[in-house]
């Protein structure tokens, strides 16, 4: 059974969205389907007919970074890098849902997405950042 | 008294961070230390654009023409021999490439010290998941299915899963005697140190567990052959130069025929230092068999079960002190399970004999180590590298014994840490200005420890949530042990290309930690050019020398030492030609590396180690200059244990450290708070359920690491006492954060529940059942 990540990464050459598990633990693999953050390892790409799919590649505008993609850089977000395109999609998605967010609500917001390298405090500092910052809508 | 101030890197998780930083105003000392224009500076990650943007490639990214895909049949017994080997049906056989043993051109062993470590297992297995044969084909999703395909019949033999068990020498399974290395470092007479009238005598033993790097990026492997190119492997690794030498040693090929090149790696943690040689070794013998570029990939569960775990570890202390709370003597019995090879476990046993005596002053010290072959997948290189299982035992040890003398472990600390001047239990001399209870202090006081401390004893008893706060003093050595560095004899260069961009020439890579930044800082700054026309060369071993493996905290202070001297040669080479004057602005130094190379051809300075003067290590006694520098810490750790639960969390935690330089403070505290995480998971969370050898919960699932919602407030501080002979003076600091959360946590867990936990993971059904025996005791007695 072909997963949506199989064919992002595969069919499509979008290898931004990574594997780190294949069973929907550690987020590497998250995409926005229809404006909500999944896990696309656990997707079958059928259930994903018709749906709007956005990945780390579809972030950034063509002349500057998305805030939350500043932000990363500017407060040491990545480390390895490897849990990064999932983190600053969740990060998306935890604006939309919360303009402002308070701490607890930054710790919810990315509590599906794993990192090994950072301990996330450089995360949460990119996070305030972000949200604090007039910079640079999606596009 | 050194009175250095703190730099606060960190204010809260949730500060908006300084994207300055404030001047330096320590003592400066050296030539080094004038300038400040990068090096301490905040500036950007050098491949950070790429991963914001989802751009960088690490080996699954990658696709080579004709490339088809590799898997590996395991062993699913412990020990035995393998009797048969057949190919079930429903799999197209005819369309795959198999490898086994008889097809290894050159030796089957992944090269490493020892030569003990099969390639692929001939006949015989020693561990679960041991790799017996490799299979390749084009549709990577009918490889799962070939290799459950694959029949082995097995004749079971007898086997060792414990440090108990192999220590017993019932079953023999590695050598004669299941010792893979052992150590004895002696100083002073501890026997008739015992025997002084008048002294106290502590015991304890402390055990800790394996744990699982789960850098999230699993191990994967690229490689292609071809008879003009030789073998080519791109794979997710620290160590370039070891893959190289493996791959020399299982393909037979000549050094000139073997390519190894690392693309971006998504975590190591030392996951990445000695298992990409056997995974590229098997795609080397799958490419070179089937005439095709081949990848192997590992999913999550394989990578958890088959690859390497840091060293589960027993520790034996028997310490003597005198009324006053003096230290004279320990009597220290450690053991590591080495698991089925010997691989890496001589170094990590010496790392962690060395460190056993913490940062204390012991007149005398005797610590005899050993490491056990079990027949476990064997355990490796882990961050730390044997020093948190050591620095856990003393630390926790230490406040037992601060309580069997009637001292409070801070008092206990202030008279017994290392001061400068005096000898460590390998007898090196502290020549740094080093003032550790004064860190100590200051620590504490970041922390609050002394009115928390009070205010939980007060609300504890009415409460189930009992708070603690304890703490752990350590140290770290950075670089190699002893000789090690002469004998590495790393190699660097700094050279110029044809358009005028500086390239740093390593074989140090960036796995997260911030080499290739700090690197291009260091060049930057003793060339006096901008940040940004400073790159880094690939990491590729036909492009770059030997700087080393990336490993042991060395490369900020020796690769990035070097860096420093070979970009120094190659500015005085240009000022010497005439084609620059002294003082130049970037685009200047630019144009005339364009015309020198325009003359010459090239331009490239290297600079090559040097061992600092009136430093001895003496292999046999085990004595001496141990490490060329200390990294030294006080870590503390506020707790709540919540008695219905059972469950810890960490409330609050201050890391504070001296470090030597901070080269980038945003790096720097990254570094500091990762490894903190990763201790707290060592600690509290991360357990590996075995059975026979194999990991059972090999899943994210069950296998449970710190999520962001488990976070408790890190808080870092920096102290600087720059050392001689580092890059602009700094030490390592990579392994540092390891070795002090899991002590302090269960120190703290002491304070709050008054009972002395000693091993770890330390779960919530640990405490629960001490606990509910605790009150089942009481119960028993008021019934009296």
């Amino acid at each position: 059974m072909t997963r949506l990540l199989d064919v992002l990464r595969h069919d499509l050459a979008l290898t931004g969205t990574k594997e780190g598990c294949g069973e929907g633990e550690c987020g590497s693999c998250s995409v926005m389907l229809n404006g909500v953050l999944i896990n696309s390892c656990l997707v079958p790409v059928a259930q994903a007919d018709g749906a709007d799919i956005v990945t780390i590649e579809g972030v950034c505008g063509q002349e500057k970074l998305n805030r939350v993609q500043q932000a990363f850089l500017e407060c040491g977000g990545a480390q390895c890098g490897i849990c990064t395109p999932g983190m600053i999609l969740a990060t998306l998605h935890l604006f939309d849902r919360h303009p402002h967010p308070t701490q607890e609500q930054i710790q919810e917001g990315l509590n599906g997405n794993l990192c090994r390298c950072t301990g996330y405090m450089r995360i949460f500092a990119a996070a305030e950042k972000a949200a604090s910052s007039d910079s640079g809508a999606i596009g | 008294m050194l009175r250095a101030p703190v730099r606060e890197a960190s204010r809260g998780q949730l500060g908006h961070f300084q994207a300055g930083i404030r001047p330096l105003d320590t003592q400066r000392r050296g030539e080094q230390l004038q300038s400040e224009r990068i090096v301490g500076k905040p500036v950007f990650r050098k491949e950070g654009l790429a991963k914001v943007l989802g751009a960088a490639r690490y080996v699954d990214d990658i696709s080579l023409p004709g490339m088809i895909f590799g898997a590996t049949v395991r062993s699913a017994v412990p020990r035995g021999r393998v009797r048969s080997i057949e190919y079930g049906p429903g799999i197209p056989w005819d369309e795959f490439t198999i490898v086994t043993a008889k097809d290894i051109p050159g030796h089957n062993y992944v090269a490493l010290i020892s030569n003990d470590w099969p390639c692929l297992a001939d006949g015989f297995v020693n561990h679960p998941q041991e790799p017996i044969l490799l299979l390749a084909h084009p549709d990577r999703h009918l490889l799962p299915l070939a290799v459950g395909a694959v029949k082995i019949e097995y004749e079971e033999l007898p086997s060792v899963h414990s440090i108990e068990e192999s220590e017993s020498g019932t079953t023999v399974v590695w050598g004669e005697d299941n010792i893979l290395k052992s150590y004895l470092l002696e100083k002073g007479d501890v026997d008739a140190a015992f025997r002084e009238p008048g002294i106290l005598i502590i015991e304890g033993e402390y055990t800790t567990g394996a744990q699982e790097h789960l850098y999230i990026e699993n191990n994967g492997a690229i490689a292609a052959y071809s008879e003009l190119e030789g073998v080519t492997f791109w794979g997710s690794l620290q160590c370039p130069f070891y893959a190289h030498k493996a791959l020399m040693a299982v393909t037979g090929l000549p050094e000139d025929k073997v390519r190894v090149i690392q693309v971006e790696t998504g975590g190591a943690f030392g996951g990445k230092e000695d298992y990409p040689s056997m995974i590229g070794a098997h795609a080397a013998l799958l490419a070179m068999k089937s005439g095709h570029p081949v990848k192997i990939i590992y999913d999550r569960m394989e990578d958890m079960a088959a690859t390497t775990k840091r060293h589960p570890s027993r520790a034996r202390h028997r310490t003597a002190v005198t009324k006053d709370g003096r230290l004279l003597a320990a009597d220290i019995d450690f053991c590591l399970d080495g698991g089925a090879y010997s691989t890496l476990s001589s170094t990590v046993l010496s790392r962690a004999t060395i460190h056993s005596g913490g940062a204390y002053y012991w007149p005398n010290i005797r610590v005899r180590s050993k490491a056990y072959a079990t027949n476990t997948p064997p355990h490796g290189a882990f961050r730390g590298f044997g020093a948190p299982q050591a620095l856990f035992a003393t630390e926790r040890h230490m406040d037992r014994v601060a309580k069997a003398a009637g001292l409070t472990p801070e008092e206990f600390r202030r008279r017994n840490l290392l001061r400068t001047g005096e000898t460590t239990s390998t007898g090196q001399e502290i020549r740094q200005q080093i003032d550790l209870p004064g860190w100590m202090e200051r620590a504490l006081d970041h922390a609050g420890y002394y009115e928390k401390k009070a205010q939980f004893d007060r609300q504890n008893p009415d409460s189930l949530h009992k708070k603690g706060i304890g703490f752990a003093v350590f140290l770290h050595g950075s670089g190699f042990t002893g000789s090690g560095e002469r004998y590495l004899n790393s190699l660097v260069g700094v050279d110029a290309t044809a358009d005028g961009r500086i390239r740093v020439l390593v074989s140090s890579t960036e796995f997260g930690q911030g080499t290739n930044t700090i690197l291009c800082q260091i060049a930057a700054e003793a060339l006096g050019v901008d940040y940004d026309v400073v790159e880094m060369a690939p990491a590729d071993t036909s492009i770059v020398p030997n700087s080393g493996p990336t490993v042991a905290s060395r490369t900020a202070m020796v690769v990035g030492r070097l860096v420093h001297s070979a970009a120094t040669g190659l500015k005085q080479t240009l000022i010497a030609s005439g084609l620059l004057s002294e003082t130049y602005k970037t685009n200047e130094l630019q144009n005339a590396a364009r015309a020198y190379i325009a003359t010459h051809g090239a331009l490239c300075s290297m600079s090559r180690y040097e061992a600092p003067p009136d430093v001895y290590w003496d292999d046999q006694k085990y004595s001496g200059e141990a490490y060329a520098a200390f990294a030294w810490a006080a870590y503390v750790a506020e707790v709540t244990v919540d008695l219905t639960t059972y469950s810890v969390t960490v409330d609050d935690f201050v890391a504070l450290q001296e470090v030597g330089r901070v080269l980038n403070p945003v790096l720097a505290t990254g570094q500091i708070e990762g490894g903190v995480a990763q201790a707290i998971g060592y600690a509290l969370y991360e357990k590996v359920a075995w059975d026979r050898g194999l990991m059972k919960n090999n899943q994210m699932t069950n296998y449970i690491i710190p999520t962001s919602q488990d976070q408790p407030k890190i808080r870092v501080f920096f102290e600087e006492v720059p050392f001689e002979f580092g890059a602009y003076g700094a030490k390592g600091i990579g392994e540092l954060p390891m070795d002090g959360p899991a002590p302090a946590i269960l120190n703290a867990i002491a304070h709050a529940t008054g009972e002395e936990f000693n091993a770890i993971p330390l779960l919530p059904e640990d405490i629960a059942e001490r606990l509910a025996m605790r009150a089942a005791v009481a119960a028993e007695m008021a019934a009296v």
